[in-house]
């Protein structure tokens, strides 16, 4: 029904290496094939948006599409980074999904309250999340337009 | 996941009164019960939100959970709208989802860029609204957190008397 055929392209932050494994796999069983790459912390996030260090190619580090983010992570935690990409209007158009262990709902306040479009607490099961990622793809991929990225990397 | 008891409240921002009906009944077809609030132009939106106007009344006029906002309308469009509600410490927390008709690539990155939550273009069939309210409401009422909306925090208070 939907002819959003053009792939998309996910940037997930995430710095557990066990969920990464599990989100990635998630992504694989839903049947639309997408571009995801991972990063693995804060600090990691911002050097690939801004083109850093070993992201300064954009064949290695294209700009996402959608940004999945963990809030809690070392050296540069989620909220952090979500502050600092919605504060940049070179990056703020980018839509930010918050994928987390916490459900506080201090959290998911201020999430939103910074410019998160969403906020998703990790389900504890595989299928819970391979749910939630189908889910999650349905709406940013089938039925949502997100910003064509020729257009914005002027 | 969010408690599934609750009724969760929609404020449509539509100023086309055969699109508001649309929406309305491809949400009738799905089987969740909410609250369906319509506003017909940018000004009484704002209104509406801060309880400004002709909602005075909070009960008639709560705080949504999701607002589901057309750009084109008259006296003010979604696009100052919008700018409005995520300048507003009060109002951007509340997620908004544009259903346009335009298909202008200024019209969909300008949303993301002041903080939209998402850009659906109206499709025309009922068929084709219920496909989008379905994933609508698997997406914001399912898979999605939200913050805790007023009527659930006064159910809890209430029931802890």
């Amino acid at each position: 029904m939907f002819n959003n055929a053009k792939p998309v392209t996910f940037l997930i932050a995430e710095d557990d290496p066990d969920d990464r494994l599990l989100i990635n796999e998630a992504f694989q069983e839903s049947l639309i094939s997408n571009s995801v790459f991972f990063v693995e912390d804060g600090v990691e996030l911002m050097d690939y948006l801004n083109r850093q260090g070993r992201y300064a190619d954009p064949a290695v580090a294209p700009t996402p599409d959608l940004i999945l983010l963990d809030l809690n992570m070392p050296r540069k935690d989620g909220r952090e980074a979500l502050a600092e990409i919605k504060s940049d209007p070179r990056l703020r158009y980018i839509p930010v999904v918050v994928l987390t262990t916490s459900k506080a709902e201090e959290d998911i306040m201020r999430s939103y309250d910074i410019g998160a479009a969403s906020y998703i607490t990790k389900p504890v099961t595989f299928d819970g999340l391979v749910e939630a990622i189908k889910g999650f793809k349905q709406y940013w991929v089938q039925i949502v337009c997100l910003p064509a990225n020729e257009t914005v990397n002027e | 996941m969010n408690d599934q008891n609750q009724a969760f409240s929609i404020l449509i921002a539509e100023d086309d009164s055969d699109n508001c009906v649309l929406v309305q009944t491809a949400f009738r077809q799905v089987d969740m019960p909410y609250n369906l609030y319509s506003v017909s132009d940018g000004h009484e939106l704002l209104n509406f939100l801060r309880n400004q106007g002709r909602y005075l009344d909070s009960d008639a006029a709560p705080r949504p959970d999701l607002v589901l906002l057309d750009l084109n309308m008259p006296r003010k469009d979604g696009r100052q709208a919008l700018a409005e509600m995520k300048a507003d410490p009060n109002l951007r927390g509340i997620p908004v989802v544009v259903l346009s008709n335009s298909g202008l690539q200024e019209d969909i990155l300008h949303t993301y860029d002041l903080g939209g939550a998402g850009y659906i273009i109206k499709p025309p069939t009922l068929e084709g609204m219920v496909e989008v309210v379905k994933v609508l409401n698997q997406y914001w009422f399912e898979v999605v957190e939200l913050t805790e909306s007023d009527h659930v925090k006064n159910g809890r208070e209430a029931r802890s008397v």
